[in-house]
């Protein structure tokens, strides 16, 4: 058993914040869960994915991407489960279109919605703000601060979102998710039976046609109204501290103002707004904090998501409260915050004196090499991209190739000695773009996608490939799991995890057939004069091919078993 | 209270998530507030990672010059966290590079290391260097170099934590068959600092 799972209430734990949100929804009494894994949100459906076997009264799955993995927890929740979905910010782009009219017919069961949003991408491709997501849904949204406070909003969360039968967005940042602290635990319920729910009809609830769905959209208008008192009332959002200049706050950045406020000697004498019932906006909260102070300090990673809101409130309200922050341009709306620019902001705001610490001499640091993320040694990647490229020279095509590829491991394929990799937007693009390319250019075009990538993303681009008769070759980098994220299952994978020996494997040459792509080959990329002879007819046609490559990832191949 | 920040740098794959993770525990167990932040993702696979351990303090990172301890699992890593070091920063650090792919392909090159640990030690009142991968093998395996730098960090005795306390989540945290291993890699850490 896990020690996640076997921790008796009041034992502390240090865990890592997603590790805390799996605690939490299980001390809420999760039933089903499902999710698509991407950075930094993995350890949740990681960790949901090893439990689950032990307990029988729960149910997790990797999905194949983002909006089923909403679909699997929305159908769970309409039949009375808790329920719960997790992903990284950009996974919610893909589960968009469910969340915006899920928000309409909403659950039965409590259903939580965990972003994991990445500020500064560290392993992203954007830094979008997904607490734009609950403006534009119009659902509750609560931000932890630390792994323990995750913990308990999480179990909440359940709660909240039964009340107003709308699922409820959990948003945390890199820096929670993947802060380890010190957790305390409550009971858990009984996990030791399976435990069913009951769908009960009500079309003109769970069907929104054009009638059903002008009657919910009002009916979640009413609900946010009514979750604007819960918010104005939560215990999540609280005031600390007195005097006339304030500071609005919330996620991670709340530890940076209080660690600033108690190295400036100010604790307490700065009345401080921290929020963690942050969606609705707690408009009569923040209409009393403005009105007791002159000047106001928002400090909120990326988006001026408070800030607007206390600009408004204030307007509304005729309060003359100073409203300081990114308009001002006391704090930028760029990358994640750290303490010291917190602490130089509030230095600032307060018109303080700035003491720099003595900072030694370092002119003498020597010029250091950059350290980029590799393939591992051996990894199949390098060699399928080898196969390729030596057929394109051969072929004396490799300059005139597009390369637009796609997110994985083989992304890294991106930097030299390899360097092809030329376009990207986002998961499955490379086929979508290869159509495009196809013909808006007399170039050639070879693309890469990964068999996860494939899966969550690259199936209907391919299909209007085959339809649209586009021209080009698509490598389909079949190294059996979802890599770069912490080795995942794969629908076509051979080798196992322990667990999931029983499941059926979906043949990946059989699919790309089934679809009618005109040239399907599969190769094994490390015996290298095979592949070559078996690619090169593909290669050099103007009609569109699939080459799989199939050779599985060395880490999983040494922890997974076939 | 006690109130610092550690600062651990290295390269994925060197065990800075074991390092922490024992840590960690042992703050846990004795009942020292811990918090701390970590890499996960693309920048295992070879690239530049780090933890900011805190105790006492609320955030879980750390800012320029704010680091009170450097531990360095790596000699370059080492030299490019010193801007989040003050003067009075101590600094713990491995000399054993691991040379990055980017040097092997001729693209970039590996500094002269005995130079800048020179002024390294110059320019720090306390500066701790050690070749930490060859006191890994020698107790056993190069792959607990990430024991030695947490014996020597707690040889150091800037934390009000046990050798025992230390060794006690060691043999909780690592796998069985190479606790020996790790434990005498710990101690060879330890008595370097002492
Ligand atoms: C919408 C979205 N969801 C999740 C991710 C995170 N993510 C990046 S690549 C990837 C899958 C990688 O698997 P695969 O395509 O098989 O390539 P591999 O890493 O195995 O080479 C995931 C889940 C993302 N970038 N975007
Ligand atoms: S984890 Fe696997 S797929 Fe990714 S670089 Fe390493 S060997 Fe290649």
């Amino acid at each position: 058993m896990h020690p996640i799972v076997e921790a008796a209430k009041g034992e502390k734990l240090l865990l890592l914040g997603n590790e805390a949100i799996v605690r939490g929804a299980l001390e809420g009494g999760l039933r089903v869960a499902a999710a698509y894994p991407g950075t930094p949100s993995s350890e949740i459906g990681n960790l949901l994915f090893q439990i689950e076997r032990d307990l029988p009264g729960l149910y997790f799955e990797f999905s194949t991407n983002e909006k089923v993995a909403m679909e699997v927890a929305a159908a769970a929740a309409a039949s009375g489960l808790r329920s719960l979905t997790c992903m990284k910010h950009v996974g919610l782009n893909v589960a968009a279109d469910a969340l915006m009219t899920l928000a309409y017919i909403g659950v039965r069961g409590g259903m939580v919605i965990i972003t994991a949003d990445d500020p500064s991408c560290h392993s992203s491709q954007n830094e979008q703000d997904n607490r734009l997501y609950a403006r534009f849904s119009g659902l509750p949204m609560l931000e932890p601060t630390t792994p323990d406070e995750a913990r308990r909003m999480t179990a909440y969360a359940f709660e909240l979102s039964e009340k107003l039968e709308l699922p409820v967005i959990l948003r945390t940042t890199t820096r929670v998710s993947h802060a380890r602290a010190v957790v305390d635990t409550d009971e858990l319920p009984d996990y030791s039976q399976p435990v069913k729910g009951r769908f009960e009809k009500d079309p003109r609830r769970w069907v929104p046609v054009p009638a059903v769905a002008r009657v919910r959209h009002q009916v979640l208008l009413e609900k946010i109204r009514e979750a604007t008192v819960l918010a104005d009332g939560s215990s999540w959002n609280r005031i600390l501290g007195e005097g006339d200049f304030g500071i609005i706050t919330s996620g991670v950045a709340v530890n940076y103002v209080l660690d600033a406020l108690e190295e400036l000697g100010l604790e307490g004498k700065v009345k401080v707004l921290v929020l963690g019932f942050t969606h609705p906006h707690p408009t009569g909260l923040l209409a009393n904090f403005l009105k007791g102070i002159e000047t106001c300090l928002v400090v909120e990673e990326l988006e001026p998501f408070l800030e607007e809101a206390a600009r408004l409130v204030a307007q509304e309200r005729g309060l003359s409260t100073n409203i300081l922050g990114k308009a001002t341009g006391h704090l930028p709306r760029l990358y994640e915050f750290t303490p010291g620019l917190v602490k130089g902001a509030l230095i600032r705001a307060l018109g303080l004196e700035e003491q720099k610490p003595e900072r030694p001499d370092l002119s003498w640091v020597p010029e250091l090499p950059p350290r980029p993320p590799t393939l591992c040694p051996g990894c199949p990647h390098r060699e399928t991209y080898l196969v390729v490229k030596e057929v394109l020279e051969e072929l004396g095509e490799a300059e005139n190739t597009i390369y637009p590829t796609d997110i994985g491991c083989y992304t890294l394929g991106l930097l030299p000695p390899i360097q092809m990799a030329d376009y990207l937007i986002c998961m499955g693009s490379s086929v979508g773009s290869s159509c495009g390319f196809s013909v808006a250019t007399d170039q050639r075009i070879v693309s890469f996608i990964g068999d996860s990538t494939f899966f969550h993303a690259g199936l209907s681009p391919l299909a209007s490939a085959v339809y649209n008769k586009h021209r080009f070759t698509l490598v389909i980098m079949d190294n059996e799991t979802t890599a770069m994220t912490g080795h995942q299952p794969v629908p076509s994978q051979e080798l196992r995890w322990p667990g999931l020996e029983d499941r059926p494997r979906i043949d990946l040459e059989a699919v790309v057939k089934a679809l009618g792509v005109p040239q399907v080959v599969t190769i094994n990329p490390y015996r290298k004069e095979e592949a070559k002879a078996a690619v090169k007819p593909i290669l050099a046609s103007n009609e569109l091919g699939v080459i799989i490559s199939k050779a599985p990832c060395i880490l999983f191949r040494g922890r997974a078993k076939k | 209270m006690t109130k610092l920040r550690i600062l651990a740098v290295g390269v994925g794959g060197q065990g800075i998530l074991l390092f922490s993770r024992v840590l960690g525990e042992t703050c846990l167990n004795e009942g020292l507030p811990v918090a701390m932040s970590e890499v996960h993702g693309m920048a295992q696979r070879g690239g530049v990672v780090e933890t900011n351990i805190v105790l006492g303090w609320k955030s879980p990172l750390i800012s320029e010059g704010e680091a009170d301890v450097l531990v360095g699992l790596e000699p370059v890593e080492t030299l490019r966290a010193l801007p989040r070091c003050r003067r009075d920063t101590v600094i713990i650090s491995s000399t054993d590079p691991v040379v990055p792919q980017i040097v092997k392909d001729g693209l970039a090159t590996y500094p002269e290391l005995e130079p800048a640990l020179a002024k390294l030690r110059e320019t720090f009142d306390r500066v701790y260097l050690f070749p930490g991968e060859k006191l890994a093998k020698e107790a056993g395996t190069s792959r607990a170099l990430n024991m030695v730098v947490l014996g020597a960090l707690a040889g150091s005795g800037l934390l009000p934590l046990s050798k025992e306390a230390f060794l006690n989540s060691l043999r909780k945290l690592v796998k069985p068959k190479y606790i020996e291993a790790n434990e005498k890699a710990f101690e060879a850490g330890f008595n370097v600092i002492k």
